[in-house]
């Protein structure tokens, strides 16, 4: 690598996803995405640095459901749509659950969060939803 | 963010330095520290750095060669401070680093060239704008406002400036020199302005630099809320962190900085030390990763089952140390050793048996006359030097083992009452907040990753199960005749099962009498009462099948039945009891007269045989001495026994039927005709309601038989313990998760609740022996006495002042007890009614509260508004999916931000701040914020980027289409 002519280098998301901190979290890929600019998953150091703080203890939790947020947005369409929610899902039961099941919960989820009836959970509604939640600011956090 | 405040605090130093070096020493140094400390940063911020000599330079160029073109001193400016960045301490230049690092910056560049231009000339800008005012006064501030434009050309040049590389290198050695005498004036006359600018500044400015200050502070302080890309966010810190630096000082105002990073730095250390604190005392608790484990795997309702046990687990061992501290260990340490009176000897009909094993495992023989049971303590009032009053303490910690049960599982159940309140429903987000919280993304092991998918996939299958048991619309008028139906058919069992076991015992009663019994007749009725525990559950569990109930409450439903049949067997146990008692109290009665007869008859014997009156005799052996059959010491036994067999038998219960049906299952499926682990046997369900109940019944065991046997506390500590291991490993290797895993009420208050029944039912007949039944004669710590609590009355006696005898006694007066039990009955009127009261509060606030969520909802839905974070939201996408939509989101964006960040003051801190309390207090109202976060000018003068369209269509539907 030409550090000297380039010092904008990025780390690629392969070697990332392996670090201790997010080897074994189901989000992983997602995180790594969505702090990167290119959306590829190439983090420079400076957000390298912003990934870290984010999850950090001392973030701010507004900030932190910026995040997640993105996170869980897979599709990167600012909307959680039921897509979203469903590979959320599968990626935290391990595909466990029925597709039946699935649907179920997704549909109750959006139903419970969904402030506008649009059948997606747009940021507002997300926002809405997690800042209510006890286990956010404990469970959304990394610490190294 | 500590990192961030580290380097914020870097800067400081750095900053002062650069001051101080400015004073003292040459510009070129300066520019040097400068260009060090922003290489050493992100590109971004190097930049900015780097820019800042450039407009210093400018200003001094527009101050010192007025004629020259500005463009043209733009131009050369970039060149000669690159220059002076370059080169080290020596003067002599070196051409190649330069070249490296110009290449490295137009790369960049050419990345984002406009966005980048825009933020440099915004930070050129600011920084002017600063140095203007630090040399000038406010005034000035204005003017390089407006050499913004030419900032930005000034990138321009040194984009060129890049380009050439030799030749300005040249020029730049030109321009150092000029440059070095410039800053030296400069920095003299920096010296001298300083005080008098000071002087100069108006009262008006001082307010309003001091209001932007304070903005600036406050951008500092929250900078790490905004949702910026760190690029951005060092970009504005650095510019900030200047402005403040630059003029704190110039307002007279102290630093301190030294003691916000102290602060800073207390604050993080406090929140480590509670971490750890609090990450302590969760490795406090036993058992915590086992229970987790089992959770995991099958569910709440199995774990509250370990909860239950570890509960019991804890209350035990308080008892078991009164017991043994209190009782046990004194009268070990300091009660007379074993064999030196009746009591405490081993009869010398029994000794040739006392020491078999088959005697030992009935607790007979020297486990009977052991520290283990009611007979062996002594009834002397004080023992060992400490004067230790036994007896006392024996009736205090017996009568303190209930109270401080009845306390501990009262308390309990309040707790659980307040924690858990209604079963299940946690408001209004259960799956959504399951799906987005639940992953703990601290978790870095493996292995616990695994537990918690299990956990995770656990906990939505209980949710699933509730979900369903609400959707499910049914025929009701069936429903409730299955369940009256079912009702009926268990209460008939229950019945009849009752009187086959009162016809048991009655028949029992009779073949008491005779002795020409079989072995049936003989067992007839321990045969009985397993026959009915072993056909009665599954029966029960068959007919609840009827009643198609939730299984948390078919949980609870079975519970309460297995309790009821369960009570006869406690009924028939305490029949029985009571009886072998009478018939040994009348048995005592006769004993008495014959040992005090043989007691004169073996003095008479001495005197005779020796024929000496004079001398006293000796002591008959006490292995020899007639004794009663003392039947506190029976009762205990008869515990005793019981709990042993009892443990026996569930641990039996679990290695054959669990375990040994495992084994079979899993290796007999190879070689079997039909599929063991999915047909007919599989593998057993961990069952909650049967291990509940035994470990309710057995605590009333431990509770009635406690007063008689206190080594039953121990053994009963000990079983619990191991049986937290047994059954954790049993339940882990053997059984299956239920079909349908439902979640446990929060509270498990149900079992409190048996726990409670089983309390007061197994304190019945101790009560009731220690205030009417007369002790033993001959053994026993009240031996001797009229009455058990006689023990109190000499105590009050003997050992307390008078006066207070005299309190006792007007204490039990029926005068003063009745009023007492009077007011304690209001009292509990009055909180009944209290409680119900702020019960319907409740419920007021709660539809109070559903109300105002679909007000909110409703309104929702009617506004189209964007705010902030949503724009902030936008910008952080990743641009590959931004730029074929939206190409132009940056120009559009930054000018619009960036401005009011640096210009417009009140707007834009008011704006940080209003952001972060509407989040904080989680009423997103896009109405409310609306006039506050966003200041009319900037706002409209930029196209509307991105947000536009996505946004609207989802807000500007108008009403849900539900």
């Amino acid at each position: 690598m030409d550090y000297t002519n380039d010092p904008v280098c990025t780390v690629p998301l392969a070697l990332i996803v392996n670090m201790p901190e997010l080897k074994e979290n189901p989000f992983c890929g997602r995180i790594v995405e969505s702090f990167s600019e290119d959306g590829m998953g190439n983090l420079s150091f400076n957000e390298f640095v912003d990934m870290f703080s984010v999850l950090s203890e001392m973030a701010p939790r507004e900030l932190k459901a910026i995040y997640a947020f993105k996170i869980y947005d897979f599709n990167v369409d600012n909307y959680l749509c039921k897509e979203d929610l469903e590979k959320t899902l599968n990626r935290l039961t391990k595909e466990e659950l029925t597709p039946e099941e699935v649907q179920l919960v997704c549909e109750k989820a959006i139903e419970e969060a969904d402030l506008d009836g649009d059948s997606k959970l747009s940021y507002a509604d997300f926002e809405n939803m997690i800042t209510r939640a006890p286990d956010f600011l404990s469970t959304f956090h990394i610490r190294i | 963010m500590p990192r961030k405040r580290d380097t914020a605090s870097n800067d400081d130093v750095d900053i002062e330095i650069d001051i101080e070096s400015s004073d003292s020493d040459d510009g070129a140094t300066q520019r040097r520290t400068n260009r060090r400390q922003g290489a050493g940063r992100g590109g971004a911020k190097g930049r900015g750095r780097g820019k800042k000599p450039a407009s210093e330079e400018e200003d001094e160029d527009d101050e010192d060669e007025a004629p020259r073109g500005r463009r043209g001193a733009n131009k050369k400016k970039p060149t000669k401070k690159r220059g002076g960045g370059d080169d080290d301490d020596d003067d002599s230049e070196d051409e190649a680093p330069k070249r490296k690092r110009t290449g490295a910056a137009k790369k960049k560049r050419g990345g984002k060239a406009q966005d980048s231009d825009e933020e440099d000339s915004d930070v050129g800008k600011g920084k002017k704008g600063k140095k203007g005012v630090g040399k000038k006064g406010g005034k000035e501030e204005e003017d390089s406002k407006g050499k913004k434009g030419d900032a930005k050309g000034k990138d321009k040049g040194k984009d060129k400036g890049k380009d050439k590389g030799k030749d300005k290198g040249k020029d730049k050695d030109n321009d150092k020199d000029k440059k070095k005498k410039k800053k030296k004036d400069d920095s003299s006359s920096d010296s001298n302005s300083d005080s008098e600018e000071e002087e100069s500044m108006s009262e008006g400015e001082m307010a309003r630099l001091m209001e932007e200050v304070e903005e600036k502070k406050k951008l500092i302080a929250t900078i790490r809320n905004k949702p910026w890309r760190m690029k951005r966010r060092l970009v504005h810190l650095k510019e900030a962190q200047e402005f403040v630096d630059k003029f704190e000082g110039a307002l007279g105002k102290g630093k301190g900085r030294k003691w916000y990073a102290y602060k800073v730095m207390m604050k993080k250390k406090w929140i480590k030390f509670q971490r750890d604190f609090e990450n302590f005392r969760t490795a406090c608790i036993p058992w915590e990763r086992k229970i987790k484990e089992v959770e995991s795997h099958f569910g709440s309702s199995v774990a509250s089952y370990f909860i239950f046990l570890r509960w019991m687990y804890g209350m035990n061992l308080v008892l078991f140390g009164f017991t043994f501290g209190l009782v046990v260990i004194p009268e070990v340490l300091m009660g007379l050793p074993y064999g030196s009176i009746a009591r405490k000897t081993v009869p010398r009909a029994d000794q040739d048996t006392a020491q078999d094993y088959s005697v030992l495992m009935d607790f007979n023989g020297y486990c009977k006359y052991s520290v283990l049971f009611y007979g062996y303590y002594n009834n002397q009032r004080t023992i060992g030097l400490l004067k230790f009053r036994l007896p006392l303490s024996y009736l205090m910690v017996g009568i303190g083992t209930f109270g401080y049960s009845l306390m501990v599982v009262i308390r309990t159940m309040a707790k659980n009452a307040d924690v858990g309140g209604g079963d299940g429903d946690e408001g209004e987000f259960t799956f959504a907040w399951k799906m987005f919280t639940s992953w703990d993304y601290l978790i870095g092991n493996s292995e616990t990753a695994d537990n918690k998918y299990a956990s995770i996939t656990t906990s939505f299958k209980e949710s699933i199960v509730d979900e369903q048991e609400n959707q499910k619309d049914e025929n009701i008028h069936l429903r409730r005749f299955l369940r009256v139906l079912a009702n009926v058919m268990i209460t008939c069992s229950l019945g009849g099962s009752g009187y086959l076991i009162y016809f048991v015992v009655k028949r029992s009663q009779e073949f008491a009498n005779r002795d020409d019994l079989g072995w049936y007749e003989k067992n007839e009725l321990e045969i009985i009462m397993s026959l009915l525990g072993l056909v009665c559950p599954p029966l029960f569990e068959t007919i609840a099948e009827l009643e198609d109930y939730h299984p948390r409450i078919a949980l609870k439903w079975q519970l309460g039945r297995i309790f009821a049949l369960f009570l006869g067997n406690l009924y028939t146990f305490l029949f029985a009891l009571f009886d072998e008692v009478n018939t040994k109290l009348e048995e005592e009665e006769s004993i008495k007269n014959a040992t005090i007869w043989a007691m004169k008859e073996y003095y008479a014997n001495y005197t005779r045989t020796f024929n000496d009156s004079d001398s006293t005799p000796p002591p008959m052996p006490p292995a020899d001495i007639i004794r009663g059959p003392c039947w506190e010491t029976g009762v205990g036994v008869e515990f005793v026994k019981l709990t042993v067999s009892d443990i026996q038998v569930s641990y039996l219960t679990i290695l054959i039927g669990d375990f040994a049906r495992a084994v079979i299952v899993r290796f007999l499926n190879y070689c079997w005709c039909w599929d063991l682990e999915a047909g007919f046997p599989s593998y057993g369900e961990f069952d909650i309601s049967g291990n509940v109940l035994g470990l309710v019944f057995n605590q009333g065991m431990i509770w009635m038989g406690a007063f008689y046997a206190p080594g039953l506390v121990g053994i009963n500590v000990l079983r619990l313990l191991s049986s937290m291991y047994y059954q954790c490993w049993a339940v882990m290797a053997t059984n299956v998760p239920h079909e349908r895993v439902f979640k446990a009420s929060k509270s498990n208050n149900f079992y409190m609740g048996l726990l409670l029944l089983i309390l007061f039912l197994s304190l019945l007949p101790v009560v009731y022996t220690i205030m009417t039944l007369p002790p033993s004669f001959d053994c026993g710590p009240f031996s001797g006495k009229q009455k058990m609590f006689d023990v109190i009355m000499e105590t009050i006696d003997l050992d307390l002042p008078a006066f207070l005898g005299t309190l006792f006694s007007y204490a039990a007066n029926p005068g003063l007890i009745i009023p007492a039990v009077l007011l304690m009955v209001l009292a509990i009127y009055y909180l009944n009614s209290v409680s119900e009261a702020y019960q319907n509060a409740n419920m007021e606030l709660k539809k109070k509260m559903q109300m105002a969520r679909d007000e909110e909802k409703n309104r929702r839905n009617n506004t189209d508004s964007t705010n902030q974070v949503m724009k902030d939201l936008e910008d952080l996408l990743p641009n590959r999916s931004l730029m074929p939509a939206a190409p132009p989101p940056d120009p559009g964006k930054k000018p619009e931000q960036d401005p009011r960040q640096t210009k417009t003051k009140p707007g834009s801190a008011g704006r940080g701040v209003n952001l972060q309390r509407d989040v904080a207090l989680a009423s997103p109202n896009p109405n409310a914020r609306g006039p506050v976060s966003q200041p009319p000018g900037p706002r409209g003068a930029g196209p509307m980027p991105g947000p536009g369209p996505g946004r609207g269509r989802g807000r500007g539907r108008g009403p849900p289409p539900r």
